[in-house]
């Protein structure tokens, strides 16, 4: 159980904007962990760096000690990092079976993209009913499922889920975190960002807790529900 | 029914070469109906001969030669649209793209018969082997130009690529003229004689007076022009490559996050859209027979504006444009001076093309078929 991932001291910046201010945080293997913070804190960003859409301008970014910090996003998607972004990035025009099969972009064994998609199917059998269909003319919480089961094409060493509730009905919510605490429980190793903290929190084993680009705090998921900040300010509980 | 729209032979043969077919014959149909209604329209202002019947004699004629030139515009719209639709940028180099494949298609050929092979090599094997020549050079020149004059300026706004390009088209025009002058001392190249693709098939059809007369260039022309459509569609919609080209070309950071090199779409696109252009070339140096470093503004120009007619950035709609250009432009050569008593002669036919193209425009200004190359073709 060693660390996957490791951010040290990441700085990061939309051209003037300085997003993240020196983020340090550590994935273990087979870990949820789940950042929280509220909008503009820096969660999206974060991401964004590992995967390499955006580039740290200072730090590092380890994946099982190699360094990533300036690799592109393709060749970090390629070494087993799925990100299924914020707003889900579903391809609208492309089928729900070619979107699942550009998951599998980087996969070239014609069985195990086969295997893959059986198991997608299996979690989210509406997916299955929908093959045909243009993946813009599916629901928002259909265009969930289809970003995380594009995310698990690749059978990711980690991934890594932008706020994947934003904009669901509850009884989705609820279908989505079974499904993240599942794939877990089956190996996958998660960083989950999300504003519905306490959710994230239940499922999650560690917390960090993102302010302007900052961690102002990070503990064992537990006890950062019990703790009286996360309790006032992410949580609504006074 | 479902089984039959997904067998492969459906879907990348019969599909895109009945596509064509229909909008080779509903294009010539539309614009026959209407020109020989216009003629009974106008018959009655004209005393000295039947207009009617003046119009259905050359009729057979006039639409093959306007799928003829239809078609070579088709090939390069393809060009500019596939750009568009990856880079939402207008590739007005493009024409030049397609000037190099012809010229370099024509200097080969003009080095086999320099050499002596022309007279005895099949006369097939020589176009093919211009054609692939024009195709591999045009190809890697577009991917050159695009790393070299318009990639650095990506994240730039609009306008500045756009004069990157413009600025590549003279360049490269006058880098054609001074290797051309370095190497020949001319300007201009020639399509040597040989073989038998001037000779005509002429077809009797019962029914029509005169006979139907197919240049042997022509239907050569129109043959390669298909198969490279086909070959289009299949690589767009049928391969893992033309996957990603619809992927980047709808999200390009979440195509990014699926693993796909951006760049390397970018470049491909780029290839194979001056691929096509450099076999365009070729085919249009066949039926021009001299070539000069400028000699790629005109249907440069026709083939952009096929592609805005049939919706920029969508396949089909460039099939579609470069045929109705090709067709208006020809129906616009034969019939203005007759219609109009000798008062417009054929060198009006360009305004009366790019006239519709403006009505169009005004009417539906997403083009004929609107949509993107993200969308299936
Ligand atoms: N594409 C962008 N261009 C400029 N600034 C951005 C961009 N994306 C995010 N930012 C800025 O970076 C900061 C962090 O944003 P983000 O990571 O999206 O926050 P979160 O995901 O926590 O809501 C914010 O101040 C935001 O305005
Ligand atoms: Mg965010």
């Amino acid at each position: 159980m060693g660390k996957l991932l490791e951010l040290t001291n990441v700085h990061s910046y939309y051209g003037h904007i300085h997003a993240l201010k020196g983020i340090s945080l550590y994935v273990n293997e087979g870990e949820i962990v789940s950042l929280i913070g509220s909008n503009g804190a820096g969660k999206s960003s974060t991401l964004r760096t590992i995967s390499g859409m955006i580039h740290a301008r200072e730090g590092k970014v380890l994946l099982d000690q190699k360094d990533i910090t300036h690799t592109e996003a393709h060749m970090v998607v390629s070494m087993g990092v799925g990100h299924v972004p914020e707003g889900r990035g579903i391809f609208p025009k492309l089928t729900v079976q070619e979107n699942l099969d550009m998951g599998a972009f980087t996969v070239n064994d014609p069985k195990l993209i086969k295997e893959r998609m059986e198991l997608v199917f299996e979690l989210f059998p509406r997916l299955k009913e929908r093959i045909t269909q243009f993946g813009g003319t599916l629901s928002g919480g259909e265009q969930q499922m289809l970003a995380i089961g594009r995310g698990l094409m690749l059978n990711p060493r980690i991934l890594m889920l932008d706020e994947p509730s934003m904009g669901l009905a509850p009884v989705l919510v609820d279908v989505i975190f079974d499904t993240i605490k599942r794939l877990n429980e089956q190996g996958t190793t998660i960083l989950l960002v999300e504003q519905n903290a306490l959710m994230a929190l239940s499922i999650a084993h560690r917390g960090y807790v993102l302010q302007t680009g900052s961690i102002v705090l990070t503990d064992d998921a537990a006890k950062l529900k019990k703790n009286e900040m996360v309790q006032k300010t992410y949580l609504g509980i006074d | 029914m479902k089984q039959f729209t997904s067998n492969p032979f459906y879907k990348f043969i019969l599909f895109p070469v009945g596509q064509i077919v229909a909008f080779a014959v509903g294009a010539s149909l539309v614009l026959s109906l209407l020109t020989v209604l216009l003629a009974y329209i106008f018959r009655a202002n004209i005393t000295d001969f039947d207009l009617v019947e003046r119009v259905l004699l050359i009729l057979p004629q006039v639409v093959i030669n306007g799928l003829t030139i239809g078609f070579v515009y088709s090939t390069i719209a393809l060009g500019y649209t596939m750009v568009y639709g990856v880079l939402e940028f207008i590739n007005f180099s493009h024409s030049e793209i397609f000037m190099v494949g012809g010229i370099v298609g024509v200097e080969l050929m003009a080095y086999f018969d320099h050499t002596g092979a022309l007279q005895t090599m099949n006369q097939y094997v020589v176009i093919a082997l211009a054609i692939i020549l024009g195709m591999i050079i045009s190809g890697s020149l577009a991917v050159t130009v695009e790393r070299i004059a318009y990639k650095p300026l990506r994240g730039a706004p609009r306008l500045v690529p756009l004069i990157s390009a413009i600025g590549m088209s003279f360049f490269l025009q006058d880098a054609v003229r001074l290797i051309l002058s370095l190497t020949t001392g001319e300007f201009n190249v020639i399509l040597p004689q040989f073989g038998t693709f001037d000779k005509f098939l002429v077809l009797a059809v019962p029914g029509i007076e005169a006979p139907l007369r197919f240049q042997i260039k022509n239907l050569l022309l129109v043959g390669v022009a298909v198969l490279m459509l086909v070959g289009l569609n299949y690589l767009v919609n049928g391969t893992k490559i033309g996957k990603a080209i619809r992927a980047v070309a709808q999200d390009r950071p979440s195509a990014s996050l699926m693993g796909i090199n951006v760049n390397m779409i970018i470049s491909v696109t780029f290839l194979i859209g001056g691929a096509l252009g450099g076999a365009a070339g070729v085919l249009f140096a066949l039926k021009a027979t001299k070539l000069d470093p400028f000699v790629g503004f005109f249907p440069g120009l026709k083939a952009f504006t096929a592609a805005v007619l049939g919706g920029i950035g969508n396949l089909t709609g460039a099939l579609l444009g470069g045929l109705i250009l090709g067709l208006l432009e020809s129906f616009s050569a034969s019939y203005l001076s007759t219609f109009t008593s000798g008062a417009f002669g054929a060198e009006y036919k360009d305004i009366f093309a790019f006239a519709i193209l403006i009505l169009v425009l005004i009417l539906r200004p997403s083009g004929l078929l609107g949509q993107t190359v993200g969308q299936k073709a």
